[in-house]
């Protein structure tokens, strides 16, 4: 019972954040582009933060995912919590095709070697039936 | 100062603030929490009985005001029956634990009104008070968290001791109260000034933000801050529900009570 409590209130807290937006499917290997709000004293703008999606982790309300980018030659990664009130929204640019489900080994790679393929969009019809 | 109430700690959880920020909070359910009685310090005429016949009447005070609230479910069989016939008499289901607070004359509670979570309103501060953990004999780094010793340059078996307790022939002795080894946890912890995140009165939840003391399924008693000052529009004597009281004539001034309260 005690649990159900704690599951039920996480189910809702999901709602309530995600009532006006819809997370999208995407899984590691994904390019995505994840519109962050950011607050500068009393003014708020849209920052974008566009990279390859390496890796997902934890799960329901405590779900979060790390997303990694090139910027200026140096590597960055930001890890985004799933259900954030600050996330505005985030868009699937590229859908790739990975065979890990945490893509780590793309730290110690550059340029044409961190390439990833992209996957066929004949499975992602059959996943977006299954879904 | 108001009446506090007896909850339920069901687990912790995440909410999120509207800027993004996490906020670790605790559940805390009510459980029916109701009033099974109160104290008072006003004179009255109490029969007594001796070998279960009457003998006469009494006078009684209990000498102070309080409320006695109780909450959870027990069994009948599990429960003592001295304790039977105080819950008779309070009309009520035996309950899982019982608990007084201490309330000046004014805020005195009806019997067998059930206090709801909006007793509390989100923002304000409140003392959460639990049985901690027990972490049964526990030594002086973890209890006190001493440094211990070094775990190279001669230090042998002793990288968790708690070192030297005192001088040489003068004092001779070691002060008392020196923090050493010995049992830690199962003690009442008071926890001040945590914020009311949300309540929920339909299923009688109180989010408070940060840890209270103990695990889940563990008692807790929530009171107001007695370092903050309790928000305007604060229920008064308590935010309660208009309980299907056990006697006829008591269920009219129970709601009496509420709209008082809520106006």
């Amino acid at each position: 019972m005690a649990a159900n409590i704690i599951e039920t209130l996480d189910r809702e807290e999901i709602e309530r954040v995600t009532a006006d937006k819809k997370i999208p499917e995407f899984q590691p290997g994904d390019t995505l582009r994840v519109n962050v709000r950011i607050s500068e004293g009393d003014r708020e703008r849209i920052q974008a933060f566009e990279g390859v999606c390496i890796a997902r982790a934890g799960g329901g309300l405590n779900e979060n995912f790390t997303v990694r980018k090139i910027s200026f030659g140096e590597g960055v990664e930001r890890v985004f919590p799933l259900y954030s009130p600050v996330l505005e929204g985030i868009e699937v640019k590229r859908r790739g095709r990975v065979r890990r489900a945490k893509l780590y080994y793309l730290r110690g790679r550059t340029g044409k070697r961190a390439r990833i393929a992209e996957r066929a969009m004949r499975r992602e019809t059959t996943e977006a039936a299954a879904e | 100062m108001r009446t506090g109430v007896v909850a339920k700690k069901v687990g912790m959880t995440r909410v999120f603030a509207e800027d993004g920020a996490h906020v670790p909070v605790t559940v805390l359910s009510l459980e029916g929490c109701h009033v099974l009685g109160v104290r008072t310090d006003a004179d009255r005429e109490v029969e007594i009985k001796k070998k279960g016949k009457a003998a006469g009447k009494v006078t009684r005070n209990d000498g102070y005001t309080a409320v006695v609230l109780g909450a959870g479910k027990r069994k009948a069989k599990n429960t003592p029956k001295p304790q039977r016939g105080q819950f008779a008499k309070a009309n009520s289901e035996p309950t899982a634990i019982v608990r007084e607070f201490r309330v000046p004359g004014d805020m005195l509670l009806e019997v067998g009104a059930e206090i709801t979570a909006d007793h509390y309103l989100p923002g304000q501060k409140v003392d959460v008070v639990g049985i901690t953990k027990g972490k049964g004999f526990a030594g002086a780094m973890k209890r006190w968290n001493f440094g211990g010793l070094r775990a190279t340059h001669g230090v042998s078996l002793s990288h968790r001791s708690h070192g030297s307790t005192g001088q040489r022939q003068d004092p001779g002795k070691v002060f008392k109260g020196k923090k050493m080894a010995g049992h830690l946890g199962v003690e009442r912890v008071t926890v001040q000034n945590l914020e009311v995140v949300r309540t929920d009165p339909e299923r009688g939840l109180i989010l408070v933000r940060g840890a209270v003391p103990g695990g889940q399924n563990g008692w807790v008693e929530i009171r107001d801050a007695v370092k903050a000052s309790l928000p305007e529009g604060a229920p008064s004597p308590a935010a309660i529900r208009g309980n299907a009281a056990p006697k006829a004539d008591e269920a009219p001034a129970a709601e009496a009570v509420t709209e008082g309260g809520e106006g």
